[in-house]
């Protein structure tokens, strides 16, 4: 059998949690007397505090110290410039050290290259998906709920599985190429560009983009395309008046839900882009486990979440009651 | 005189789902200024009919005349009737003022006279100052004035009203029918009004379109209607009625619940089974010793301007509608005058394979 034995930290872990959640239980009991519903948060809370809120104390921690601990904004300097550290030692070795000064752009030029990738790969979720969502909610369409479940259906398999699974189709003796071969065409390159991880980007979210936009549509009512046919409108105006204006939150949320994975993807990158192209997931990722510079990595990570969470205000603009169901 | 000329013509309409007859040749006309109401009991294609004439649905045989120019296929965007729908729909995303404006900024009417419209508007649904607010920031009876102000502002030549009040408690639903006939009377336009309920028919319309299973069952105006039903179901459900079986003896002699009666109906020949409906408040209690039947009170109950009261002759139970009381268990007589006998042919119970 496997072995399921943890540490003797984790069980204290679970141990502490339990204390702590029995005691602010018979706390809530006493002052309510009775039991209070909000207690019914409180493992999750405990779970949010432990495995988000402080890690991300952590990353910030991490990316205003340096490897001594030492506050300092080199951090983020680095990002800025790659050769940063490099650039400050030629500077304060003299004049002919200084020729060599260049600044590194590969940070910002990854960031920008990821932001582009995200927002092509929402843009194409948005084409692809808002039509076959307007499709899946038409009630005159009896085959909707089939397709709803056939975008499900792969949602259940692996997120890696399903990105790996692509390299078979892709690669050079990929099934297109074989068809390709047969057929007595010259193969064709298809994997390691940037092509491919937009494809496999595209694949992964495109559910999430799916989703949130067929359920604000078949959320409406149908009698008030048929009001907006009475007052005048032919089909198309019905659904620029009416139906495209009352999905909008579907649609926020849609571009929330992919937007956000995207700009932080790593992994597809590497399996269908090759190492070719490298996102500012990767980035990161390579920062950390590669590199071992905690320090960067925290400052990096730290940027992208601001980026975040500037772009989450801006769209939460267009649907302040988050009627999209989204994460907005 | 000049007969006045038909607006709308159904003619021969059938409408099949799925294999199911909800619409058996449906035939009416509506008149210019007219206000038709269809009545039935639900699932009767009351507003089957009526989203024909919206252009919401189109019949599986028949056609539809507009003016004499056959409307039946043309969509609905094309049509010059709107209608009020059952649950308002009006559009969420935009606020009072542009729900209303809807239709008239589509035909690109100049923004200063769709202002002026659609003030005027507000002023006769009495909700002049809510322009800026949100529909749903508003109460059911207000919501339902919106979507009357968002169909009328068009100028239509017909408003169709799929039982419009339906959503409103008693009080302000009788309020509404005034409204309505008021606006209607005042606009001179004609209405097409679906409901299941009686009392709002008999009140509102000009013309009474008694509906069930698919099919028209009588035509005409609301006293008439009433006092005439052409068969035992329309009584019954116009109204409150008792409806007896009995036999014909011969012209202008009725016989039902063991007795013979003297009525004003002839024509049914000698000895034919007929349904005799009589009006609970047609039904005369008096003593016992000079009643046409005798019975015993079985039940009574108040019902504010009225009691109501089941007294039974043995043979049958009448319902009985009085403003004095008889106490429970009491005998009395019960007299009813010829004219308020009526006599109908029985009714053909419809076998279901007929579909």
């Amino acid at each position: 059998m496997y072995d399921l034995s943890l540490p003797w930290w984790a069980y204290a872990l679970m141990g502490a949690g339990l204390v702590v959640f029995i005691g602010m239980i018979a706390v809530s009991v006493r002052r309510n007397h009775g039991v209070k519903r909000s207690l019914f948060a409180s493992p999750y809370t405990l779970w949010m505090i432990i495995f988000t809120v402080l890690p991300c104390i952590l990353v910030a921690y991490y990316a205003f110290t340096d490897a001594n601990g030492a506050f300092t904004l080199e951090n983020f300097l680095n990002f800025w410039d790659s050769n940063h550290t490099k650039n400050q030692l030629y500077a304060s070795m003299g004049e002919a050290a200084a020729a060599y000064i260049t600044r590194g752009t590969v940070n910002v030029d990854t960031l920008v290259y990821s932001l582009w990738m995200a927002f092509l790969c929402t843009m194409i979720c948005l084409l692809l998906g808002y039509p076959a969502a307007l499709f899946m909610a038409d009630r005159r369409m009896k085959i909707g709920p089939t397709i709803v479940i056939l975008f499900i259906i792969p949602m259940w398999m692996n997120f890696l599985l399903r990105t790996i699974a692509w390299m078979s189709i892709l690669e050079d003796q990929g099934l297109i190429n074989q068809l390709l071969h047969f057929l007595g065409f010259d193969g064709v390159k298809l994997m390691y560009n940037s092509g491919a991880v937009l494809l496999g980007m595209v694949y992964n979210f495109l559910p999430f983009m799916v989703f949130p936009v067929y359920t604000s549509l078949s959320k409406l009512d149908p009698k008030l395309g048929e009001a907006a046919q009475d007052l005048g409108c032919n089909e198309w105006k019905t659904f620029t008046r009416v139906t495209a204006p009352l999905s909008l939150p579907g649609v926020i949320s849609g571009i929330t839900m992919v937007f956000m994975p995207s700009v932080t993807t790593f992994f597809i990158p590497r399996i269908l882009g090759g190492g070719n192209t490298m996102m500012f997931g990767d980035l990161i990722e390579s920062k950390f486990l590669t590199e071992g510079n905690w320090n960067v990595g925290s400052a990096l990570s730290m940027i992208m979440m601001v980026l975040i969470l500037i772009s989450l205000g801006i769209l939460r603009k267009f649907d302040p009651e988050g009627e999209g169901g989204g994460i907005a | 005189m000049m007969e006045q000329e038909h607006l709308i013509d159904l003619k021969g309409i059938c409408k099949e789902y799925d294999g199911t007859q909800v619409l058996k040749d449906i035939n009416l006309y509506v008149r210019k200024k007219e206000f038709v109401t269809l009545l039935g009991p639900s699932g009767c294609g009351k507003t089957t009919t009526l989203r024909i004439i919206g252009g919401f649905e189109y019949p599986t045989s028949g056609e539809v005349y507009f003016e004499g120019k056959e409307i039946s296929a043309l969509p609905p965007y094309k049509r010059r009737v709107n209608t009020v729908f059952q649950k308002y729909a009006l559009f969420p995303h935009l606020n009072v003022r542009d729900n209303i404006a809807f239709g008239l900024k589509l035909k690109k009417v100049p923004k200063s006279e769709i202002n002026k419209k659609v003030d005027r508007m507000l002023d006769l649904v009495n909700l002049s100052g809510y322009g800026k607010r949100h529909v749903d920031q508003l109460s059911g009876g207000q919501q339902q004035r919106i979507a009357i102000a968002r169909a009328l502002v068009n100028e239509p030549e017909v408003l169709l009203l799929d039982e419009p009040l339906g959503a409103l408690d008693l009080k302000l639903r009788k309020e509404m029918q005034l409204e309505l006939k008021n606006m209607q009377q005042q606009l001179g336009i004609t209405f097409i009004y679906v409901t299941h309920d009686q009392e709002e028919a008999l009140t509102m319309s000009d013309t009474i379109v008694v509906m069930r299973d698919g099919k028209i069952l009588q035509i005409g105006d609301p006293k008439r209607i009433y006092d005439e039903p052409a068969n035992a179901f329309v009584a019954d459900f116009i109204g409150e009625s008792n409806i007896l079986r009995g036999t014909m003896i011969k012209d202008e002699l009725v016989h039902f619940a063991g007795h013979d009666f003297v009525c004003v109906d002839s024509g049914f020949g000698e000895n034919a089974p007929v349904d005799v409906v009589i009006r609970p408040e047609d039904i005369m209690i008096v003593g016992e010793d000079i009643g046409q039947l005798t019975g015993t009170v079985q039940s009574v109950l108040f019902k504010g301007v009225h009691y109501e009261m089941m007294v039974s002759t043995g043979e049958v139970t009448f319902k009985v509608h009085s403003t004095t009381m008889q106490p429970q268990g009491s005998k009395v007589g019960i007299n009813i005058v010829p004219f308020n006998i009526h006599i109908m042919k029985p009714m053909q119970e419809e076998a279901p394979s007929d579909v």
